[in-house]
């Protein structure tokens, strides 16, 4: 059965005002979401990977504004559509967020309102959006902390966010986003501010979240050990642009872009020697500044001319796999992916088989 | 937090103690007594010491001291009011200064945060700005100069309102100097509000709660407002001290029968005990805000409410 | 084939690499330098400390060009309204008349005479160099006594911390007022009496700023480092504490100077702090306030340079604050 698309991204463009400058920082952003499936946005902060999602969510700070582009947002139950650029952001917010699309983020210390019960912050959505009758409100938010995984709900309705553990607080959030049964989860670094062993009983819950209300889920990570182990889809983002996008399987085991290279290489992997890494050299770009070219050409040791010129165009390598990089242009040389990645991405081959 | 709030509590005890004990010494140790008068002989000095209990050793008269200053009995003024009791004297003044200075605190409050929250939501337009600068204002330029322009301009020159105070009715003749000594109260609490709001504004769960689709209103009223208001509890304690040497200024100026008024003119008449008394009086009441404050900012903020230690 | 394609095509050269990494370092700014620019922008801030230069100027050459002395007026002077040499002649600060009805054409007093006759100008400069060696003495007592009570009692912690902080919340928890009156009575009324207590409270804010400050550095990497190492405690405070905190001291010692100086003024005006004929803000608002109905400029020009000081020092302190946290602005 072909899946229904819940979202699309098309040719986004978003830019920020600045006391300096204005900042360019979602340079035409193109990306599809399917209902119950796992997109993952990668790339290092600064590269707009959580712009657009806040865009999506009505959001973006003040001094950002979306300039072209489409954001169409379609119910996978009523098949009604949204074309939220078109909305205002009163409107976004009472139809869209929290209630189709609801969003996870990244510090649990910080994103609970320290003074305010953990149960009335569940609550807070359904009584605000549904005129949920208390009673009923408070059973459903002591169903859904039992369903991310918190015993003695009634209890802990009660409590403080300071009175909980980092891990608890983050469920407590996954149980808010999920307080008015969205389509879609937004997930942004849900997991790095947490312990190493907490962040895969995370990863877990919400994978078995997704699978159980058929959600689609939005991963924004710099992480690739968490694409591997949940996504479908990857988008790598560089300076406000998608640099490679495909399926898991396509990107892993076919990275083409050099920064795609960098960032895979840069997965600490106790298994292996570490031999002489392929690294990335360099900062990112300041997009407040004019640049000509590939904005990642500066830092690519495989940087051709022409990328000093004109920025590369996606070129298809087959299937749905896209990359932004003139290396895959015919007229190029052809380039060999560094020994060291070549074994490494062999390795993780076999554990992506494994886990399957 | 029991622990924390008895902590606080000894701690204020001993303040007070410590207190009594400074201005005890204080008056063992003053140069110049108003007895040291050249014109009176040793006879006549003695008879005074005797009558006034100087010639005791020096902790019985301490503890005897801090007996009747605990009693509320201050003794009596030697110079400004001979032989009045000082407890007297001020019994009339109390009312007058802590309802000039609470109506202050009042409205004071009120202004302030309006504008704190305002100029934080209307953050780099110019009313923010134009807000700030009245709170630089505020806080900088001392509340005698208020008082002193308000006095000539809304006094003097216009006639809106009476010159001097009219204790037993106030009436218009309270407004200008209420609104001079509130006006550090306003400028402090906008200046404070605006930044700790602006902070929590910021924050994620601000963030959240926009992404849970709450209306900017109700994010705001919610989650930005309460939270950015419990943190002013805590600049209550400098606020009361600021009134206190405001109102000496403010009563002097506007000739208000206050405790401030009575304090200045003290002084300079070197009548002792009434000047003792009135720092007494003052320490006592900013060490019992100062523990109204602490104990009610651990009462009303859950993340000290409900951590072992009380506020580090 | 087209040459100039095929080497579009080709790798870049090291040359290329080199241009590029030129231009984007281009606007690349160091810390120092954001500070510096962001505190170009502040208008507020650079008008404030132009100012207080200007302030300091005068209350440092002014009393010495002068033909009067502070402390001495002539008595048939007494009371003149301000008059100036060239705006006379559009009808403001023309002596009202006063100066040509008691036959002095050629004299001119700039901010007037007070009652006994003494140059206000002369007073008001004089008396400011009271209220910036106030402003001077917060600074050094936040600096000496405020940042070392803070460090030490942040760095050893312990015994030697709980003390320190008992003591702050006692002294905290007596009104500055108390302490001065109480020194007045055993000094008299002075210099003396006003800096003793501004040594005995100034430094409370600070010693919490820079305790802070310290416990924050303390847990990090570099300290842990050194101390693991064996540096003694003075070295680490003095190297690697010190440099640390230092700025954001300085900054906030800023915010004590108006505080300061209203202390004095506010002391001279209730009569406990300098005494007449010496010159001090506060003492001339007191002075000018006894005819302020009748003389208006006698009040109005100190109260004037006072709260034009205090606003300087206020909007500098705010300026310096958000030029080196800018958190706060750009958001």
């Amino acid at each position: 059965m072909e899946s229904k698309r819940v979202l699309s991204i098309r040719d986004l463009e978003i830019s920020f005002k600045t006391t300096d400058a204005l900042v360019r920082a979602i340079r035409g952003v193109r990306l599809d979401l399917f209902q119950g499936e796992t997109l993952a946005i990668v790339g290092e902060s600064g590269s707009g990977k959580s712009v657009s999602v806040k865009a999506i969510m009505g959001i973006l700070s003040s001094n950002g504004s979306i300039d072209a582009g489409k954001i169409l947002y379609t119910d996978p139950e009523t098949g009604e559509e949204f074309s939220i650029v078109d909305m205002s952001q009163r409107e976004i917010r009472s139809k869209i967020s929290g209630q189709r699309i609801a969003m996870i983020f990244q510090d649990p210390m910080t994103s609970l309102d320290p003074t305010m019960t953990i149960g009335k912050q569940i609550m807070e959505g359904m009584r605000y959006h549904y005129q949920v009758p208390v009673q009923e409100a408070r059973r459903k938010a002591q169903e859904l902390l039992e369903l991310v995984g918190i015993d003695n709900s009634a209890k802990r309705m009660k409590q403080y966010p300071n009175q909980l553990s980092g891990g608890m607080r983050q469920r407590v959030v996954i149980a808010i986003a999920l307080a008015c049964d969205p389509q879609i989860l937004i997930c942004d670094e849900p997991t790095t501010a947490l312990d190493v062993t907490v962040q895969s009983k995370i990863l877990e819950l919400i994978q078995s979240i997704q699978k159980e209300k058929n959600l689609s889920v939005i991963y924004i990570t710099h992480d690739l050990g968490v694409v591997a182990k949940v996504a479908d889809y990857v988008a790598v983002m560089y300076a406000g642009r998608i640099i490679e996008k495909g399926s898991v399987e396509e990107v892993f085991y076919d990275p083409r872009h050099p920064y795609t290279w960098g960032l895979l290489s840069s997965i600490p992997d106790l298994n292996l020697e570490e031999e002489e890494l392929y690294s990335i050299p360099g900062n990112p770009i300041n997009l407040a500044l004019p640049f000509q070219g590939d904005p990642f050409a500066p830092r690519n040791r495989y940087a051709l001319n022409i990328d000093f010129e004109q920025e590369p165009p996606l070129f298809s390598a087959g299937g749905k796999h896209r990359v932004a990089s003139w290396l895959m242009d015919p007229r190029s040389p052809k380039v060999e992916r560094p020994a060291s990645l070549e074994r490494r991405l062999k390795e993780m081959r076999e554990e992506i088989g494994r886990n399957e | 937090m029991v622990r924390y709030i008895g902590q606080r509590i000894s701690i204020a005890v001993v303040t007070v103690f410590l207190i009594l004990l400074l201005l005890f010494l204080m008056l063992e140790l003053m140069p110049g007594t108003p007895f040291n008068d050249e014109r009176l002989t040793d006879q006549q000095r003695d008879v005074i010491m005797e009558k006034y209990g100087l010639d005791r050793p020096i902790l019985e008269r301490f503890f005897k001291y801090m007996q009747l200053m605990l009693k509320g009995d201050f003794g009596i003024s030697y110079t400004l009011n001979k032989n009045m009791p000082v407890s007297f004297m001020l019994g009339q003044r109390v009312g007058v200064t802590m309802s000039l200075g609470l109506q202050a605190v009042l409205l004071g409050l009120a202004i302030g945060m309006v504008l704190g929250i305002i100029s934080a939501l209307k953050h780099g337009t110019w009313l923010d700005s134009a807000m700030s600068m009245i709170a630089v204002a505020g806080v900088s330029v001392p509340s005698y100069v208020f008082a002193l322009f308000s006095l000539y301009v809304f006094a003097f020159l216009l006639r809106w309102f009476p010159i001097r105070y009219n204790p037993s009715a106030p009436g218009l003749s309270g407004v200008l100097p209420v609104i001079s000594l509130s006006m550090f109260t306003i400028a402090t609490v906008a200046r404070f509000l605006r930044s700790e709001m602006l902070e929590v504004l910021g924050s994620e769960y601000i963030l959240l709660s926009r992404a849970k689709g709450l209306r900017e209103s109700a994010v705001i009223s919610r989650h930005g407002i309460r939270n950015s208001l419990i943190p002013v509890v805590t600049v209550v304690g400098p606020l009361v001290v600021n009134l206190m040497t405001g109102s000496l200024v403010v009563e002097k100026i506007f000739a208000i029968p206050g405790l401030g008024g009575l304090f200045v003119q003290a002084i300079t008449v070197n009548d002792y005990n009434v000047v003792i008394a009135i720092s007494f009086i003052y320490s006592v009441m900013f060490v019992l805000v100062m523990l109204a404050v602490d104990i009610l900012y651990s009462v009303i903020d859950p993340r000290i409410r409900l951590s072992k230690g009380g506020p580090a | 084939m087209n040459p100039q394609k095929a080497e579009l095509f080709g790798f870049a050269s090291e040359e290329r690499f080199r241009l590029a990494d030129q231009s984007s370092s281009i606007g690349e700014r160091g810390f120092i330098q954001d500070v510096w620019i962001r505190l170009k922008t502040n208008r507020a801030a650079l008008i404030s400390f132009g100012m207080v230069i200007l302030i300091l100027l005068f209350s440092l050459v002014a009393p010495l060009l002068s033909q009067h002395r502070y402390d001495r007026g002539m008595i048939e002077h007494q009371s003149l309204p301000p008059r100036w040499p060239v705006l006379e002649r559009i009808g403001v600060l023309d002596g009202e008349g006063k100066y040509q009805e008691m036959g002095l054409e050629d004299t001119y007093y700039f901010f007037g005479t007070d009652t006994l006759g003494r140059d206000i100008w002369v007073r008001t400069w004089k008396g400011t160099q009271v209220s910036l060696y106030m402003a001077f003495l917060a600074v050094v007592v936040d600096m000496i006594l405020g940042m070392s009570f803070g460090m030490i009692s942040g760095y050893y912690g312990g015994v030697i911390d709980l003390i320190l902080q008992r003591i702050i919340e006692i002294l905290n928890s007596i009104p500055t007022i108390v302490i001065v009156t109480l020194l007045v009575f055993v000094l008299k009324p002075g210099i003396l009496s006003i800096t003793l207590a501004i040594i005995i409270k100034g430094w409370i804010g600070m010693s919490k700023i820079a305790r802070a400050q310290v416990l924050k550095l303390k847990e990090q990497e570099f300290i842990l480092a050194s101390r693991t190492l064996g540096s003694s405690d003075a070295k680490i405070i003095l190297h690697q504490l010190l440099p640390n905190i230092f700025g954001q001291v300085i900054i906030m010692s800023m915010f004590s100077i108006p505080n300061a100086i209203f202390t004095e003024s506010f002391l001279a005006f209730i009569g406990l702090g300098l005494q007449p004929p010496l010159a001090s803000l506060g003492v001339l608002i007191s002075e000018g306030f006894k005819s302020f109905l009748v003389s208006g400029y006698m009040v109005v020009i100190p109260t004037l340079v006072l709260a034009v000081l205090m606003f300087s020092f206020t909007v500098l302190a705010d300026g310096l604050r958000d030029a080196f946290d800018p958190k706060m602005k750009e958001m």
